[in-house]
């Protein structure tokens, strides 16, 4: 009789269904993983160690990049985190931005997770229409900050500016012209909070048809219901957080648990799932998605009827209007000295976490009293996640592993750092 | 019952139907997609795209050489020398943009304190040989000459906010 041995075999750093460069050795016994190790390290870039030779500004660039799906999120605890250091609190219009693209942030993640695990399971239609809906919100990504994914936003003491009045609408064109080019600018004719009225009174219909492709499909239930089951108590073991640990059933939220910005004020629901395999999961996220557009639909409203400023007052912090920079001697100065040493941080330590649509997403900030973070640590919720990888897929088919990988919305910025 | 009933479901395909119903009914909708490059999506007037240096309306270039946008650059991408000129300004004699290293993040733009550096919609460009990723100041210019027109508009749109 032939010896029977386990075949050991590498998935990624360059397969499709890998998102971004996770390396995987699963240890087979012929269809099903015995054991799966995952090697990660292939977009470490430092971030951290960059940030200790940078003015706390600088680093807001470098942020975005850690979850590159989820810009706005990462932006917001780094900059939570320095206004806690400075003692300085961004004004209520500034809280209520923040908390707007934060969750058209979370809307731009899970539409990102949805196309690209439904594509990973063979389901291809949707993918093209999570990424339709996603053109649209990167387009308020990039009336408000100049760019459609790495916003550099969000500043300590406010948002660099606020939001404007108007939209860049489409052109006419050979193809788009009339009715067409009509239909197309329908939403871009007013400002861009009308643009994001719009796109939230829309919204509820596109997830109904996201619905109705995947929710009762039978295949999309094959390939996820009972599959990466995590039972609460491990799921709180393994430091799972974010929709994760809310389809386990624990309704933990930082927005809900320790509100910050704008939340406490607004009336949203925290969907839980019950059995805490994919599906769950899965369904948690679908609802998440309706209850931020219920979030941003408030947001809107709000800054509707409450104009004001979205710095605070304080040019040792936050460098003065153009305006004002180009007339007066001190506020030259002030912009000099912002933009060349930036600005001092009293000694001290703090974390500061949000609720990123992946789960807590912190930074700690450890100050020596100078304009440079001592030391920046990053709390990444998927690094936590993706430990638990071997627990999850265990047992499990390889085609299975897609389904996991999926579920748990890795993305390799903010696992390497 | 509801066992039966569910089954009755399953068998007719229906969840399926439904799916595909949606699917077809977008097979007859006008499309989403445009064609590019003879058509573009719009570009806000903040957009932060190939950077560019402007010159007053007089023609004489804006920089002043302070350096902020050297000093405050995350990305190390910008290398300035400057040099007093023959009237007594003081202008820069080398202004390099390294667009390997540039992160499009803005902070030049936002720092300069004579609108000179800015980051303008282009987003769209090649190169054929790796040293020409650093962008000189003559081309910088030209640059900013070319779209000198949409530059202003767009600065003035957005003058309130900034």
């Amino acid at each position: 009789m032939a010896e029977i041995r386990n075949y050991t075999m590498n998935f990624g750093p360059q397969h499709p269904a890998a998102h971004g460069v996770l390396r995987l050795v699963l240890e087979m016994d012929g269809e099903v993983v015995r054991h799966a190790d995952p090697h990660i390290g292939l977009l470490h870039r430092g971030t951290e160690k960059l940030a200790e030779s940078k003015p706390y500004n600088q680093s807001i660039a470098y942020m975005d990049r850690l979850d590159y799906v989820s810009m706005m999120c990462n932006e917001h605890a780094y900059v939570r985190s320095i206004e806690q250091l400075l003692g300085v609190e961004a004004p209520i219009r500034a809280q209520y931005i923040r908390t707007m693209f934060d969750e058209i942030t979370r809307i731009l993640n899970h539409l990102m997770w949805l196309g690209t695990h439904a594509l990973d399971l063979g389901a291809m239609t949707l993918f093209l229409y999570a990424f339709r809906e996603r053109e649209q919100l990167m387009d308020c990504y990039e009336a408000v900050s100049g760019a459609r994914l790495h916003a550099t936003y969000y500043r300590p003491g406010g948002v660099y500016r606020d939001l404007p009045d108007t939209m860049p609408q489409f052109r006419e064109s050979k193809w788009t012209k009339g009715k067409g080019l009509k239909q197309a600018n329908e939403w871009r004719s007013g400002s861009l909070l009308d643009f994001i009225e719009a796109f939230a009174q829309d919204f509820p219909t596109r997830v109904a048809e996201y619905e109705t492709l995947l929710t009762d499909n039978r295949i999309w239930k094959q390939r996820t219901v009972g599959i990466g089951e995590v039972s609460p108590e491990r799921a709180l073991q393994l430091g799972f957080t974010g929709p994760m640990l809310r389809g386990s059933g624990l309704a933990w939220d930082l927005r809900k648990k320790q509100p910050y910005a704008a939340y406490a004020d607004l009336d949203f629901d925290i969907p839980v799932g019950t059995n805490g395999d994919c599906y769950d999961r899965y369904l948690v996220r679908m609802e998440e998605l309706t209850q931020s557009n219920r979030i941003i639909q408030q947001c809107v409203t709000w800054l509707r009827s409450n104009p004001g400023p979205v710095t605070v007052d304080n040019h040792k912090v936050v460098p003065p209007s153009r305006q004002s920079m180009k007339e007066g001697m001190e506020n030259l100065i002030h912009h000099f000295k912002l933009f060349t040493e930036g600005y001092i941080v009293p000694e001290g330590e703090a974390y500061a976490a949000v609720e990123a649509p992946k789960g807590e997403f912190g930074a700690y900030i450890v100050s020596d009293g100078s304009n440079k973070p001592f030391r920046l640590h990053l709390r990444a919720p998927g690094f936590a996640h993706l430990s638990a990888m071997n627990e999850m897929v265990k047992g499990h088919m390889l085609a299975d592993v897609v389904a996991v990988i999926g579920t748990q919305d890795i993305v390799f910025g903010e696992i390497d750092r | 019952m509801s066992a039966i009933t569910s089954y009755l479901k399953s068998l007719a395909l229906l969840e399926l139907l439904g799916g595909m119903r949606v699917t077809i009914g977008y097979f007859f909708k006008p499309k989403f997609t445009i064609m590019y490059p003879e058509e573009k999506t719009p570009k806000s007037n903040r957009f932060r795209g190939l950077l560019a240096l402007r010159r007053y309306p007089n023609g004489e270039e804006r920089c002043i050489a302070c350096k902020l946008c050297e000093a405050v650059c995350p990305a190390l991408a910008i290398t300035i020398d400057s040099e007093q000129r023959d009237d007594g300004t003081r202008r820069t004699t080398r202004f390099d943009i390294d667009l390997f290293k540039c992160i499009f993040c803005g902070f030049c733009e936002e720092s300069c304190p004579v609108d000179s550096i800015v980051g303008t919609d282009v987003h769209e460009y090649h190169m054929e040989e790796r040293s020409e990723s650093v962008i000189t100041k003559p081309q910088l210019l030209a640059l900013g000459d070319r779209l000198e027109q949409q530059l202003a508009a767009d600065r003035q749109q957005d003058a309130p906010y900034r």
